[in-house]
Parts: structure tokens; sequence; C-alpha cells
């Protein structure tokens, strides 16, 4: 009889049996799931606006109603100073600061030129961005309204290019549908890379290993023991993460969730190859910890999460290519929010599958029952 | 090679860097013999134990247990022994029962012998009542004696024992060397460390290590009467003062 | 006070001694910034698009040709078809495609011709940024006989050229200490209790406060040269601007820091093992720090709940003073209130783990 069976029965007792590392293992990533994914919202909403309006015309009240209608500002005040309304933007009191000067509206309609000042916090570059695109649209809207109302409806657009978007995948541009699978990934490997890196030299710190390791117990038999249990439980969160990203936010199905295992299973066996890389290489659960953090945050600035591979520079990209959780976060959006099948993603499965070969190979190297 | 001897160590030897731990020593243990390492910390006792159960690779020489060799053959030896270190090695967290299950399940015991066993070597230790409990709740000399039951629980031909008694109070001691003498009887080979010199009384030869070493290597009494000495105290403040 | 410092130096010798951790806790913050400056960006080059032209006309051609060049965007996939199009979607390869309709020319002859825009909106930032790009380029390419309108003059304040290195530097000095003061500590004293150093410190003559304190105060410089180290690096190699006080500078990293130990000492308090510390640390601090801070994502875009939360999270308020004084310059006369705040909040930390430790005892 193999000694594998015990080794499996041991580290799940030992795992369940501790209190204070269930519901951290539990319940924790649900809480997390539950809150943060409505915090992980790029989404540019209500944008404080400041408006100074020193022409206090028609036009200038016109503009003024569009910004208060848009789901995008929200308009918090009007300064009575140029000086205060800076001040303000100083505060973080507001993040745009719209001026309209004086005699606008006459300018405007007698020389068919009207210009409007715009301070815009630009801490933020993207949101910034994006603040000073949704008002050129709120005004170019304007802009037409005048002229079809001065001109009567003659309005002149011989070679406009009418530009008609289309959001794929994803029409009401849910925040949540990108970032929650995302962090289903980012959870997962925390879960799976922390937990085993420490696992290990936990039994080193203790002493216990000492124990295992004059026992005929085969390398392979420890480590699979070691590994099968933390695989088991990172593949339940997935599922666990999943179940509540369809019940709780709708998030849209449309790929074969068994091929999403698929890939996490073997991911996985890559992240846990890691941890215990990690964990072999290294004498305390602290170094252990920090290792890991380390990788991690490398890992996840670097995987698409949070900003777009494609932004990054040539060599950037390249790093990104040795990347596990790139892959998967890659995966995981391909296969849920676009319906992607096996021969869309077979070049992630291939590689995903390369990476688990070789970490574990030298995981295995490098785990000694005996001090050379 | 004496037909009978289960441990026989051929100039064996461990550095470290520059430093020698274990300077060549050579010695046999007979089948059933209690064989006990004597030393200060620091002499090599550990090193050795650990060179002979496979633990750390020696530098130089041989040892052959239970017919193997340890630098060769590791994974056999592993078959044979059994070992318990001066560090806690039941998992504090796991049931007096579930620690001998483990151990016994990883040597490969059949699960019915396996059962048996646990429950013979529960009810010998007069744990019933506590054979649900953790681990980590029972007082110290009764987890050392725990230890050594479970490292005894698939059988071996050889147990290293390091330093097994340290911590322990004199009562609890005395029933621990009751455990080996009877295991000893039974024909297991037991090779213990301790730098308590009194227990050196129970064993059937000794060595004294000193810086490496084998300062003396024969039985107790013997040992005293070659130095002309009476007590163990004596053996140990000779053999340490003409060390350089 | 012979004792205490003897302590302290052991703990250094701890921390000093071991080589990985030390390598981990220096490189990672150069590290980080370096991403941050040179990798990790919001803003969008080098798109992968597919064109699906159905004209093949002059215009048609001139337009593929001004979006291409305007470098945001870089030709990716070869499509004939919707269907090709979509292929190219749903193997990643392509974040946005443009349809261009069948006699685009003569349409834009006409009047008014249609540019389809389909993106890839799994990431909906950058699907709207694609197209507000596109919307930007047909409008300056179609602009003959436009007729003239308002124009606006946008002026971004304290981050002139938008620079993402501006906006995460603040984030990463933040989650640099918090991982050094808060989770490094209350790991260190964790790792005591469970090895059982603990009960020999508490049984010496030292004080259990003294001995808090000689657990923190290596972590305290350890975090302070840290965050010397990224602000430098920052200020040097990527140029975010100092416009304020250093001096205003380096008080609100100490109370930070001084907020984030104490942080990591309550934690130590409740965990009984490292690992607990550890997942305690990571799970209650730093994804909530991460998240709800300002760091990456806007708080005010957040759902209400969220913003309330957010009030609690120490992070923010220092981001909030971080950003004040090296983006825009100003001092505690802007930012006493967020001061006030983070100091209120680190003597509540205290006050617990006082509480929790004679408990203990």
């Amino acid at each position: 009889m193999s000694a594998l069976p015990h080794l499996l029965k041991k580290e799940f007792r030992q795992i369940f049996r501790n209190k204070a590392m269930l519901p951290i293992i539990f319940v924790l990533p649900i809480v997390q799931l539950l809150i943060l994914v409505n915090a992980a919202d790029f989404e540019i909403r209500n944008i404080n606006l400041i408006v100074e309006d020193l022409d206090h015309s028609r036009t200038s009240r016109e503009l003024y109603g569009q910004f208060e209608a848009s789901p995008y500002f929200r308009v918090v005040g009007a300064p009575a100073t140029t000086r205060e309304g800076l001040d303000r933007l100083d505060h973080d009191k507001a993040t745009v600061f719209l001026r309209i000067p004086a005699h606008f509206e006459r300018t405007l309609l007698a020389t068919g030129t009207g210009s409007l000042a715009l301070d815009i916090n630009g801490i933020d570059g993207q949101a910034a961005g994006l603040s000073s695109f949704y008002i050129t649209r709120i005004v170019a809207d304007l802009n037409r309204n005048i002229v079809v109302r001065e001109r009567k409806g003659a309005l002149q657009t011989a070679g406009r290019v009418q530009v008609k978007e289309r959001y794929w995948y994803n029409p009401d541009l849910e925040y949540k549908n990108t970032m929650l699978p995302g962090l289903m990934v980012l959870l997962v490997t925390m879960v799976g890379l922390f937990l085993t890196s420490m696992n290990v030299v936990r039994e080193m710190e203790i002493g216990t290993i000492e124990q295992i390791n004059v026992t005929p117990i085969r390398k392979w038999e420890f480590i699979v023991g070691k590994l099968f249990p933390f695989w088991v439980i990172g593949l339940f969160e997935l599922a666990l993460g999943l179940t509540i990203g369809v019940l709780v936010y709708r998030i849209p199905v449309q790929g074969n969730v068994g091929l999403l295992f698929a890939f996490a299973g073997i991911y996985l066996t890559v992240i846990l190859g890691m941890g215990l890389l990690v964990s072999t290489r290294t004498q305390t659960q602290q170094q252990a910890m920090f290792v890991s953090w380390f990788f991690m945050v490398i890992f996840l600035l670097m995987s698409g999460l949070f900003t777009p591979i494609e932004n990054m520079p040539t060599w950037a990209q390249n790093i990104t290519l040795f990347n596990p959780i790139a892959y998967f976060i890659d995966v995981i959006r391909l296969v849920l929010l676009k319906g992607s099948t096996f021969s869309d993603v077979s070049r992630h499965f291939g590689i995903i599958l390369l990476f688990a070969i070789a970490v574990n190979v030298l995981a295995v190297l490098s785990y000694r029952k005996r001090a050379a | 090679m004496t037909p009978t001897a289960t441990i026989v160590a051929d100039r064996l030897t461990r550095r470290f860097g520059s430093f020698t731990a274990v300077n060549a020593i050579s010695f046999e243990v007979r089948r059933g013999e209690i064989f006990g390492f004597l030393g200060a910390n620091g002499a090599g006792k550990t090193t050795a134990i650990k060179m002979m159960s496979g633990l750390l690779m020696p530098t130089e020489g041989t040892a052959m247990v239970g017919g193997f060799d340890v630098s060769t053959e590791a994974e056999q030896v592993k078959r044979s022994i059994g070992y318990m270190s001066q560090r806690f090695s039941l998992y504090a967290d796991l049931t007096v029962r579930e620690n001998i299950r483990f151990y016994g399940g990883i040597y490969g015991l059949k699960k019915a012998v396996l059962n048996e066993r646990a429950e013979h070597l529960i009810r010998d230790l007069g744990l019933d009542a506590e054979a649900d409990r953790l681990v980590g709740e029972l007082p110290l000399g009764m987890k050392q004696k725990l230890a050594f039951s479970t490292a005894l629980v698939h059988d071996p031909a050889v147990v290293f024992l390091d330093e097994p008694t340290s911590g322990v109070d004199p009562i609890t001691r005395r029933q621990f060397w009751e455990m080996i003498t009877a295991a000893a009887d039974r024909g297991t080979t037991i090779l213990i460390t301790t730098h308590y010199l009194d227990e050196a009384e129970y064993c059937h030869r000794i060595s004294v290590m000193v810086d490496g070493t084998m300062a003396a290597y024969d039985t107790p009494s013997a040992v005293k009467s070659t130095l002309g000495v009476h007590t163990m105290d004596e053996v140990f403040l000779k053999l340490t003062r003409t060390s350089p | 006070m012979n004792a205490f410092r003897a302590f302290i130096l052991k703990e250094f010798r701890h921390i000093l001694r071991d080589k990985r951790t030390l390598l981990v806790l220096f490189g990672m913050p150069i590290a980080q910034i370096i991403l941050f400056g040179y990798a990790i960006t919001t803003e969008i080059q080098n798109a992968n698009i597919a064109v699906l032209d159905r004209s093949r006309d002059v215009r048609s051609l001139e337009l593929t040709r001004t979006i291409l060049a305007s470098g945001y965007f870089t030709l990716n996939a070869d499509v004939r078809s919707y269907d090709q199009i979509e292929e190219a979607f749903r193997k990643g390869r392509i974040k946005m495609a443009l349809v261009i309709p069948p006699d685009f020319a003569a349409k834009l002859q006409r009047g008014e011709a249609d540019l389809q825009v389909l993106t890839d909106a799994t990431d909906p930032n950058m699907a709207s940024t694609l197209v507000s790009y596109v919307n930007a380029i047909a409008a300056r390419s179609g602009a003959q006989g436009k007729p003239p309108g308002i124009r606006i003059e946008p002026q971004m304040h304290y981050n002139h050229n938008q620079a993402s290195v501006n906006m995460f530097v603040p984030g990463v000095i933040t989650i640099v200490m918090l991982l050094v003061s808060a989770m490094l500590t209350s790991i260190a004293i964790t790792r005591e209790k469970e090895l059982g150093n603990m009960e020999i410190l508490l049984v010496s003559p030292l004080k259990p406060l003294v001995i808090i304190l000689g657990k923190v105060i290596p972590y305290l410089l350890l975090s302070m040269v840290n965050v010397s180290t990224v602000i430098t690096v920052g200020h040097l190699l990527f140029g975010v601007p100092m416009e304020g006080s250093w001096l205003v500078l380096a008080v609100a990293c100490l109370l930070f820091v001084v907020c984030a130990l104490s942080l990591g000492v309550v934690i130590s308090t409740i965990a009984r093992t490292q690992q607990v510390a550890l997942m305690l640390s990571l799970m209650a601090l730093m994804m909530p720090t991460i998240l709800l801070s300002n760091f990456i994502f806007p708080i005010s875009s957040m759902p209400f709940p969220l913003q309330l939360i957010s009030n609690i999270i120490p992070a923010k308020y220092f981001i909030v003073i971080i950003k004040g004084v090296m983006l825009k310059g100003v001092g505690f006369e802007v930012l006493w209130k967020e001061a006030a705040v983070l100091a209120g909040m680190t003597l509540l930390f205290i006050g617990i783990s006082v509480r929790k430790f004679r408990i203990r005892l």
C-alpha cells in the first residue's frame, strides 16, 4: 500500500483542523468577491465638476443642464471666483473646473467661435483623458444643436465621418464582467502560492520534516501529498467564485466551463510547483512568504489585470510571455466572456503545460530528503 | 563484521566546510543491543545519527545499517529504521491515533495490521482516554513516550534516538528507559544519544564522543575501569579534560 | 535602556542576516517603481486592430492610413469577413475592428458616411478610450466644411503630460510601507509566538511595551529607508515632481509608518501562527488597501457602501496627503484633516494592541 493516501489524509486533516485558517481560506475570498468586485471599477462616473458661469446666457445654462444630465458628471457647485474654483481643485473637492467666460454666447453667435476654459486634475491620466473626451462629446452635441437652431436646419455635413461604435461581448461596458474573472485568478493564485510555499517551510521550522525524511516515503509521494490538497482547494475556490459571479453579478458564461477548469487544473500545478520551489529555497515561513509576495506582485502587475499588456513597451511585453498569471487571465476572459473554444486557446494550453512540467521538474529536483 | 552486527560504521566522517563534525568514527552495534552515544553538546552525536539515518550524506567512510549502505542505499535503510529526534516530531494538530496511523501508513503497513498496532500501542501507553485528543495537548513526557512508540510502529530493526529524554522529568525518564529495554529485549537494536551521564548505565555499551572522535568505546563498567574511575561523571571529566 | 538597545540590535541582526528577505525588501520597491515607470501604463499604444474595408476606394484607404498612422493602433489581423473578425476577437488577437461599409467615398461625397467601430468591451475602459481616439481622428479627417463652433481649451493640472507614473508612485510608496511595516511586523511577532520565544521574552525583565517597541523600531527604520528609495528613484529617474516641502512629506511618511506598524501589532495579537498573520495581512489589509484607497480605482465611481468602507482605510488618507505634497505642492494647512484622521487611527491601533497584549499576560 502506497504512503500517498496517508499523506493526503494527514494534509487535509491539518488544513481542516486549523480553525484560524479555514475562514481565511473559504470565507474571506467570498467576502472579497462580494465587496471588492464593486470596488475594482475603472469606469469613470460621477466626476466632480464645478462650473463658473460668467455669461449667464441661454447657451451657458443649456450647457450647464447637459452636464447635470450626464451620468459621467456630478455638478458639485459654482465657485464665486476663478481663484476659489482652482482652490477647490487643489483641495480635491472637484476634479474638473469648467469656466464659461463672460459674453460667451454673444461672441459665439457673432463670430461663430466661442471658447470654454477647462481645468482638469490630471493626476489620473486616463480618467482625465476620458473626462475630456466626455466633455468634448457634450459640447459637440451642443454645437450641433446651436447650428441647427441658428441656421434653421441647414446643417452642412459634407464629408463627415459618422463613427458608429459597438461594444462587443460586454455591450453595457460592465466593469464587473472584466474584473471578476481577473480577481478570481488573483485569489486562486494567492491562496495556492502562499499556502504551499509556507506549508512545507512550516514543517521545516517545526521540525517534523526530519521525521518524514527518515521514512521511506518517495519524493513524488511527498510532493503530490503536499500539493494535491491545495490543488483541490484552488479549484474549489474557482468554482465558488464562478458561482458567486454568475448568481450575484450575472457575469456571462459564453464558453465551456469544463475547458476553463481544465486550464485552471494545469495552471494550479504551475503555481503550486512554484510555491514548492520557493519553499525548498527558503528556511523560514517569513522568507517564503516574502519571496512569494515578490513574485506575486511582479506577475500581477505584468498580468494585464489592471492595465492592458498591449500598452507596455515591447521588452515588457516579452517578459509577460513568461508570466503564467497573464495566460490564465487571458484564458478566463476569453472563455467566459467571448466563448472561445479549445482551438482558440490551444496556444495558451500548450504554453501553460510546458510551464507546469518545467516548474515541477525543478521543484522535484531541488527538494532533497538528505542534506548533501 | 560480526554476523549479528546490525550497524557497522567504518571511518565515518562528516565535514562542514573546514570544520570536521565527525572524524573517522568506527564501531559496531549488535542485534538487540542498546548502544549509547555520549558526549557534550556539539561533540558530533547528532551529526553521526543523521548520517546513519540517511538525513545527511557522509563526507568519507561508510556505514551499513541493517545490511544496507547509507551512502548508496539510503531509501532501503529508511525502511528498516525508526527515528526519534530531539525536536518534537509528532504533529501537534493531529490526534494521538491519527499520528500513529499516519506514520504507520507511511511505512506501508496494511490497514488491519495498522489498526491493531495502533490500538495495542494506545493501550500499552495507557492513552485510551486521550486517543482522540490532539497531541499538542498532551504533557511533554507523554508526548515523548508516544513519539518513541510511534518510531517503533513499523517494527524496525534499528531505532535511532537522538536526545529523547531531554527536558523530561525523572519518573517519565525511568519509564522511558523501561520501554527502551523492552524493545531491545524483543530484538530491536537501539542507538541512543544522551547527555545525561547516569543514563549511560542503562546501555549495554557506550561510546563517548569528544570533538567528533570516539574517546572511549566499550561497556560502561569497562570504560570506567580502563580509566580507573568510579562514576560516569568522572569518565566524562577525564576524557574532556585530556582533549585539546 | 541598555537592555532596550541590546534588544533592538538583536532584531536588526535577525533582519540583516536574512539575505533573502533583505533582497526582496530592498529589491521589490525598486522593481515595482521601474515596472510602474516603464511598463505599467494606462496610456494606450499599439492596440491591435483589424480593418475590414468593404469599399477599398480612395477615401477609405486614406482613412485607414490616417488611423494607423496615429500611433495608437497596430494592424494585427487580415480579415475578410465578420466571421474572421469574431475569430480574431475570440483568440484575443485584436481589441478593435474597423469596418468600412461599401461605397464609402460616394457616401462621403453626398454628406455623411458611416465607420463601424467594433471593440472588445471585455476591457470596458480600453474600449471606450479606443473609440474616443477613433472619434477624434475621424472628426479631424472629415473636417472640411464643418461649421465653426465652440472650442474647448482643456488644461491638465498637476500632471501635465498625464504620466501614469505620477499617479502610481504614491500608491507604490503606500503599498511598500504597508508591506514592510504591517505585514512583516505582524509575521515577525507571530513567529516569536509560534516558536515559543515570546514566552522567554515575556518572562524576561523587559516590559511588554519595550518588547513590542524593540520589534517595531527596526522595521520603522527599514520602511523609511525604503520609502526614501522609492521617492528618490521616482523623482530622479521618472521625474515625478516634488512640488511641496520635503519636511512635510517626511512627517507624513513617518505618521503612516507608525500607523501601519501599530496595525501590524494588532494583527499579531490576533494571529497565533505565521500563516494566519500572513493571510490576515493579505486579505484584510493589502487587498482592501490596493482596491479601496484611490490607488488604482477611483473611489468616487464606487457604490455608496464601498465609499463608506473606504473611509476606514488608512492608506486612503495617506495617498491624499502624499499626492497633495508631491504633485500639488500643498502643506498641512490643506491636509491637516487627513493627518488628524491618520493620527487618530494610529492611537486607536496602539490602544487596542496594548490592551490585547495585557490580556494575554
